[in-house]
């Protein structure tokens, strides 16, 4: 380490060396933004949620239903063939509740991400959302949810028209 | 094919955050790593380098910027990059560049700086979701992690108390790495049911840490590697293997890429019975439940039974006399040595090699274990690595 080994290198930097300035360094702010084209299936999965309406895409070859939808089918590697209107309801495969932000700042009110299997679509084929108007000790693994849209006028196609997925009575 | 073996290593400490630059660190590494063999550059054919997003270090075309601290000025040079299954893939490519017969000898280093990507290295992450169907979103990294392991928990019925021990293991065994960030000789499962909740159910000592730092290793073909030195560790078997990149339509509860990536790394080193032919283990832990699942994609483990196989030390270091012992993460893992993505996967490769050579120090491995096994995963919880190394 190995054995033969006595002094490892690496000088560990400690915070008060930088504020006191004995270690010096540069700052740069990168300043960019991007514009991502939806592409042709997103987009139209977009244009639909703006519908309040879930696009899905089949692949007549594998039969799979998928979300979100795709113009070729990965595992097939060939074209998918028609559009399939999926519901607005699902189960929840998985989730979190999450107290902190990506920058590590905790937050008061958690955030509630979950994969969310969608009615209509082949099994295990879900989407990434947020779970709203729960509270976070009842979310269960298979629980039964339905998407809350936002207000027809206030969609832009995005994502974002579901507000989030709540507990289905 | 050319039979290729690892003939030396060196490694920095792994650091919260390094006064070197990010190309100092890579050259202490590297030439550690030569002097180990008492080799020189003359010496290296061609050079493999493993590092993680460019945005780290906001420098575009890393692999360029840190070519003269890894020793690559003027030769056949080339990065890699599979997120963090980097650090072993690293050594797959400089396997074959060996293996095919095109070079005898070739140095692969591995380097991170993640400190240098404020308030916090995530951001860099963050792109690794869609930019139009999950970012609108605001997810942060840890979602994805948390996802996958409330899958798994579900999936068998697990408690996070049967999953803690293995960063109390890790922890435990790292007090003993010259190079480690974490070891705790004193952690206890309490202590990680204690910590802080980031994003259930992970908690803060579920994680492995920010870190900076670098390893690298010298590859040769047998009839360099026989002069080189009396102990060379052969890599006997490697394996690769990606899933799809839509995430939310996998079952999350089993890394079947990881298997893939065994079993065509277990064909290729002749390895029928997996449990009983590989002595070692350092399977990926970023996270205490990555080990578990890693340890079942592997088939070391059966299916949701890991983390009683860990409660019970058939993984700890020094537990000889437990049925089917397997020792894993003898080095301290990620868990405990530290997470600099790229440097932290060869870092696990080091660790077999000096453990088969018999030369890990305190760390050491009981009954002179013969062949080992290092595995790291990575992207979109998609890829899995595997090296196997024997003597
Ligand atoms: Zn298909």
């Amino acid at each position: 380490m190995s054995v033969h080994i006595n002094e490892f290198p690496g000088i560990y930097a400690k915070e008060e060396d930088f504020a006191e300035g004995k270690i010096l360094y540069t700052v740069w702010y990168p300043k960019l933004h991007y514009a991502w084209d939806a592409g042709v299936a997103i987009g139209r999965y977009l244009a639909e949620l703006k519908e309040g309406r879930i696009i899905g895409r089949k692949c007549r070859k594998c039969r799979r239903i998928m979300v979100p939808p795709r113009m070729f089918c990965e595992h097939c590697f060939r074209p998918t063939d028609e559009w399939v209107y999926l519901k607005d309801t699902g189960t929840v495969l998985t989730f979190s509740i999450c107290y902190v932000t990506w920058d590590m700042v905790r937050v008061k009110e958690p955030q509630i991400p979950a994969v969310i299997q969608i009615d209509g679509a082949s099994k295990g084929m879900g989407i990434m959302h947020l779970l709203g108007e729960v509270e976070p000790g009842k979310v269960h693994v298979g629980m039964r949810v339905k998407a809350v849209w936002k207000p027809p006028e206030e969609r832009e196609g995005a994502i974002t028209d579901i507000l989030y997925f709540k507990p289905l009575e | 094919m050319p039979r290729v073996a690892i003939v030396g290593a060196g490694m920095t400490k792994f650091v919260r955050r390094a006064q070197e630059t990010a190309k100092e660190l890579a050259w202490e590494a590297a030439s550690m790593a030569l002097e180990s063999c008492e080799m020189t550059l003359d010496d290296i054919d061609c050079v493999v380098l493993g590092s993680a997003p460019d945005a780290f270090d906001a420098v575009h075309m890393k692999s360029e910027y840190l070519s003269d601290g890894a020793g690559a000025w003027g030769k056949p040079y080339i990065r890699c990059y599979v997120g963090g299954g980097t650090g072993v893939f690293a050594v797959i490519q400089g396997w074959y560049h060996v293996a095919s017969g095109v070079f005898d000898t070739c140095l692969v280093v591995c380097e991170e700086k993640m400190s240098s990507c404020m308030p916090h290295p995530q951001g860099a992450f963050l792109t690794i979701f869609d930019h139009t169907t999950e970012r609108p979103l605001g997810p942060n990294l840890l979602w994805i992690f948390a996802l996958e392991m409330n899958a798994y928990m579900n999936r068998y019925g697990l408690r996070k108390e049967d999953i803690a021990y293995v960063t109390v293991k890790n922890r435990r065994n790292a007090a003993d790495h010259p190079c480690a960030l974490l070891g705790d000789p004193n952690i206890t499962v309490q202590d990680v049911l204690n910590s802080e909740v980031l994003a259930w159910p992970v908690q803060r000592l579920d994680v492995s840490p920010i870190s900076d730092g670098a390893v690298a290793i010298v590859l040769a073909a047998e009839h360099v590697a026989r002069r080189v030195t009396n102990k060379p560790v052969w890599i006997e078997g490697v394996g690769w293997a990606l899933d799809t990149a839509y995430w939310t339509n996998r079952d999350l509860s089993y890394p079947v890429y990881v298997e893939e990536a065994a079993r065509m790394a277990y064909k290729m080193a002749g390895i029928k019975e997996p449990r009983k032919e590989i002595h070692i283990v350092e399977p990926y832990d970023p996270f205490d439940y990555k080990e578990l699942h890693h340890l079942e994609g592997l088939l070391l483990a059966d299916r949701g039974k890991a983390p009683e196989d860990a409660a019970r030390g058939r993984f700890d270091r020094d537990k000889e006399s437990e049925p089917d012992w397997l020792p894993s993460s003898p080095s301290g893992g990620l868990l405990g040595v530290g997470n600099p993505i790229a440097a932290a996967g060869l870092m696990k490769v080091a660790e077999i090699f000096w453990q088969l050579r018999g030369e890990a120090g305190k760390r050491q491995v009981p009954g002179n274990p013969k062949r080992g096994l290092a595995q790291a995963w990575g992207d979109l919880m998609q890829v899995g690595t595997v090296v196997i190394l024997g003597i």
